[in-house]
């Protein structure tokens, strides 16, 4: 009987193997071929010649994870510690920018950080530069925000910093509070709390926070673009271009991809692994 | 009076080829209250949902008025069920939990009959009043007490006038007082609609307060058939003696016809019809041992515990390295040396069985013991 | 847990709001701003909002943004509470592969999705080109077409299968929360299978789906990179509007378009808390 209603379920399979398998199955192939068609590993090999970009994806993707985490993971706690009606309406205003595509929000980002933009507007006029000038003796005008490195993280925490108080939020809001008066009532002060029972029991939520930053970081095209120029090329920049760009060559784009994707699951793996580690040493 | 409504004929239930129910047949009579009865694990919820159509044996035939229903759905039979920890409808009010089954469109000769709304609206507040909860009907489920639930399953149930009521354990998550209530509760609706009654319990104090009828189960196998007295009185095995009540058990030999020895002594009893020197096991129940002075006792034996349990003072007596309960209102102190004299009708005899020296020596006796097997027990049953 | 938040607190908090929300502030201020310059305030005027009105390619991109996101939502809460519902009920040998696989759209890196699937409408493109060739030259009855493009259509199947995972996220946990007895209950009641799961299964799993189908259409409404790869050259969302805006200069009518966006979510959003918070008032009182 059981497994009858288990029938409901054969069209969503179906299309999960047309439509999630497949393309990954493609992607493999294209990767392992060259646009003469049959097997080739000549892909990867090419691959050297980008070293510099997955190590600066690489960087930049962990920097913004790092930096999510540092602020997410307070915001999340104290948001925890509010009136319900509170924690509603806080959960609310962090889903809310969501609602605007992505790409809107980063956009303002560059009125913002340009060299004539809002920021160098703001301390030009709060005479910044001229007392910089002044101390200094340079000829400062502006600082130079727009195209660098840190505008690209500034995008990529300001996008994905949601993503991070999110889950961590759900793991502690959902925490038993009579766990937290058992330590208590053991005599852990509010310090040892939070590091020796708190801390561990949100490390699911911070995982899965960690996960969710740095995998569309490390992969993003639009932001580096919009925010870092043509300088500071990504990951992301470099698989959009293969597909759609001017160096168009999908087999190479696959095989970047497909890189990318084993790099990032073999992390994923590591990280869970060690905190699975991390939970059961609670547990004991 | 006496119509057998159900049979259940040779029903094998195999989950993932480990065999729950082996071989059983078993027939239930128009309005009686019957129990089922036995550890977790033993094959009567399985029973239960064979009959309500949750389960399809994997062989024999479950036959309603002699009609075969194995692949009748549960939906289609007349019987209907209060479940364990009573799965009402969060989502619906008192009212529409007991209104639901009524609601329900039903076909009749291929056309959709429902009920009009005044009768829904009387046979429901009708039902309420049966189990005592008129004036509930817009309560919220999640405000009501665990009794108040129970109460509207069994009106749920009972509502749609069901030939048979199947009950799983309906009583496990009250406590102690309020289960002793809806026991007599239960008893008193049962005989006001006189319709029957299929109980699942693993308490056999439940089961002999309110049955007509007890079917001892373990293993998934009938172990005995019989009404409270007869289970209790006459126990068919150790099993049963030890699983109902409590029972001093011990290996004897039947001499002849009334005649039984153990301990190296021969006693009187009741029963007849063994082999000549047939070994058996004798069941002396605790509280139809009476202690005498040691000079008049037909054994003498050493107290090693004694335990007061309000009525009556547990006592466990060793005789000659076999350890005995005895239950009596007279206060005997750890160490003294006693007699006991056995009556005929003190000894029952039964034929040897696969439970035979696994149960009745109060040896490991602790009363820790027996209250976490009832702890574990109520915890789910088979499944 | 609740315990008293300090002052402190209340500060860090109201900085990170700060940041989230001043760029979406700046960008609703120059809305109004009468110039092409998005940093220099020239003055107030509403004819962005005029243009916008007026500006075929940015309504349309608008218009396919939200049916594709309503639709792709509306497909997925059905499709995904459906699947969720055969999952629950599957062997749990099958069901731990499927799941994971399940999850690759949500774990995957987007432009990995998004690259894939074009690869696959590629691929099945050409090799329908190649089988309706065949074919229309066999007979001359029915005429097959032979081009297929990236389109409205593929979109919509990229954005389903980013979606659907999502709903059976949500739907599955209330699943397995539910009292497993509810059905047979309903069941033992006289209820099929199926008028069992209308009247039981779905009043109790209903905020998994509603959560689910929330997620899944913001999750649409946030897209670019997966759109980007599989909506073909014809058919653009907002995001891809402004992505190709990037290259030559942004109009401020995008500042307009994000506000009126950004209003009508607020809107809605107000409506909605201000009637569940009614609602739940007055269930407390009924309780009193």
């Amino acid at each position: 009987m059981k497994n009858r209603r288990a029938l409901f379920a054969v069209p969503y399979v179906g299309w999960l193997a047309l439509f999630v398998v497949a393309p990954i199955v493609m992607v493999v192939l294209y990767a392992f071929s060259s646009a003469a068609g049959g097997f080739t590993l000549e892909n990867f090999s090419r691959m050297g010649a980008y070293a510099v970009v997955f190590a600066r994806s690489f960087k930049l993707a962990l920097a913004a994870t790092l930096i999510c985490l540092l602020i997410g993971y307070p915001v999340a706690y104290m948001i925890s510690r509010e009136s319900q009606r509170f924690q509603r309406v806080a959960m609310m205003l962090i889903m809310l920018p969501m609602w605007m595509n992505f790409l809107l929000r980063t956009y303002s980002w560059m009125s913002i950080l340009e060299n004539t933009g809002l920021l160098n507007r703001l301390f030009s006029a709060i005479g910044l530069f001229r007392l910089i000038n002044a101390l200094t003796g340079a000829n400062l005008e502006y600082f130079p925000m727009i195209n660098t490195q840190g505008a690209v993280v500034l995008g990529m925490v300001y996008n994905y910093l949601p993503f991070m108080i999110l889950p961590i939020y759900s793991v502690i809001e959902k925490m038993d509070a009579s766990l937290l008066e058992a330590a208590r009532d053991l005599g852990a002060g509010s310090a040892r709390v939070f590091r020796k029972v708190i801390l561990p029991l949100s490390l699911p939520g911070v995982l899965s926070g960690v996960t969710m930053v740095f995998v569309p970081s490390v992969s993003t095209f639009a932001i580096s673009k919009l925010l870092g120029g043509s300088n500071e090329l990504l990951l992301g920049d470099l698989i959009e271009t293969q597909f759609v760009g001017t160096a168009y060559n999908p087999h190479l784009g696959s095989a970047i991809a497909l890189v990318m994707m084993v790099v990032v699951v073999v992390c994923m793996a590591v990280m869970n692994r060690f905190g699975e580690g991390e939970e059961q040493a609670v547990m004991l | 009076m006496s119509k057998k409504l159900i049979r259940l004929v040779d029903c094998c239930m195999a989950f993932d080829g480990e065999l729950v129910l082996d071989h059983i047949n078993l027939y239930f009579n128009d309005s009686e209250f019957l129990t089922l009865l036995g550890p977790s694990g033993c094959g009567k919820t399985t029973t239960l949902r064979i009959i309500g159509g949750f389960l399809t044996p994997t062989s024999g035939e479950v036959l309603f008025d002699d009609v075969r229903m194995n692949d009748i759905p549960p939906n289609l039979r007349q019987v209907n069920t209060v479940f364990q920890r009573y799965a009402l409808f969060p989502h619906l009010n008192v009212f529409e939990n007991v209104a639901f089954g009524l609601r329900v469109p039903r076909r009749e000769g291929g056309r959709k009959i429902k009920l009009p709304e005044p009768e829904i609206r009387q046979r429901v507040l009708e039902m309420l009043e049966v189990v005592s909860l008129k004036g509930f009907e817009h309560r919220r489920i999640t405000g009501l007490s665990g009794g108040q639930q129970q109460r509207v399953a069994i009106a749920r149930a009972l509502v749609n006038r069901p030939k048979v009521l199947l009950l799983d354990e309906p009583l496990g998550a009250l406590d102690l007082r309020l289960r002793k209530d809806m026991q007599s509760e239960l008893k008193r609706i049962q005989q006001q609609l006189g319709i029957t009654f299929i109980y699942v319990t693993h308490d056999q104090e439940e089961a002999l307060a309110m049955s007509d009828t007890i079917v001892v189960m373990d293993q998934g196998r009938i172990q005995q058939i019989g009404t409270p007295e007869d289970v209790y009185n006459e126990p068919k095995n150790a099993f049963v003696a030890d699983f109902i009540g409590e029972s001093n058990i011990l290996d004897g030999i039947m001499h002849e016809d009334y005649v039984v020895e153990f301990f190296n002594r021969k006693f009187k009893c009741l029963d007849s019809g063994f082999a000549p020197m047939e070994p058996v096991d004798v069941v002396i129940r605790p509280e139809d041992i009476d202690i005498v002075p040691v000079e008049k006792g037909q054994l003498r034996g050493t107290v090693t515990a004694v335990t007061f349990k309000g009525v009556h003072y547990d006592t466990i007596v060793d005789f000659k390295g076999f350890k005995w309960l005895i239950q009596t209102t007279d206060y005997h102190p750890e160490g003294e040396t006693i007699g006991i004299v056995l009556n005929p009708d003190d000894i029952h005899i039964m034929r040897k069985s696969e439970y035979s020296g696994m149960f009745g020596d109060y040896s490991s006796y602790s009363e820790e013991y027996e209250e976490m097997d009832g702890a574990e027990e109520g915890s789910g049953d088979e499944e | 847990m609740s315990a008293k938040p300090s002052r402190l607190n209340r500060v860090l908090m109201a900085l990170v709001f700060l940041f989230l929300y001043a760029p979406i502030f700046v960008l609703i201020v120059f809305s109004f701003n009468d110039s092409q310059s998005r940093t220099v305030w020239q003055g107030f005027t509403l004819r962005w909002y005029v243009e916008l009105l007026q500006d075929r390619a940015i309504m349309s991109a608008l218009w396919t943004t939200l049916l594709v996101s309503l639709l792709a939502t509306a497909i997925a809460t059905v499709a995904g509470t459906m699947a969720a519902v055969g999952f629950f009920n599957m062997k749990k040998r099958w069901r731990g592969p499927i799941l994971t696989v399940n999850n690759i759209p949500m774990t995957n890196a987007d432009i990995v999705t998004g690259v894939s699937l074009c690869l696959l409408f590629v691929a099945f493109f050409a090799g329908w080109g190649d089988f309706t060739r065949w074919f229309n030259s066999l007979q001359g009855l029915v005429h097959l077409p032979t081009r297929l493009h990236m389109g409205f259509g593929t979109l919509l199947i990229a954005h389903l299968t980013f979606d659907i995972p999502y709903v059976i996220l949500n739907v599955m946990p209330k699943l397995r929360q539910m009292d497993k007895n509810l059905i047979d209950a309903a069941q033992d009641l006289g209820c099929t299978w199926m008028q069992a799961f209308w009247k039981v299964v779905l009043p109790e799993i209903k905020p998994g789906i509603v959560s689910g189908a929330l997620i899944a259409f913001t999750m649409s409404v946030d897209d670019f990179v997966i759109s980007y790869f599989t909506a073909g050259s014809a058919t653009s969302t907002l995001a891809m509007v402004v992505y190709g805006m990037t290259k030559r200069r942004i109009s401020p009518k995008i500042n307009a378009i994000s506000s009126l966006l950004f209003v009508t979510v607020l809107t809605l959003l107000i409506v909605v808390n201000v009637r569940e918070a009614r609602q739940e008032k007055a269930l407390e009182e009924r309780k009193l």
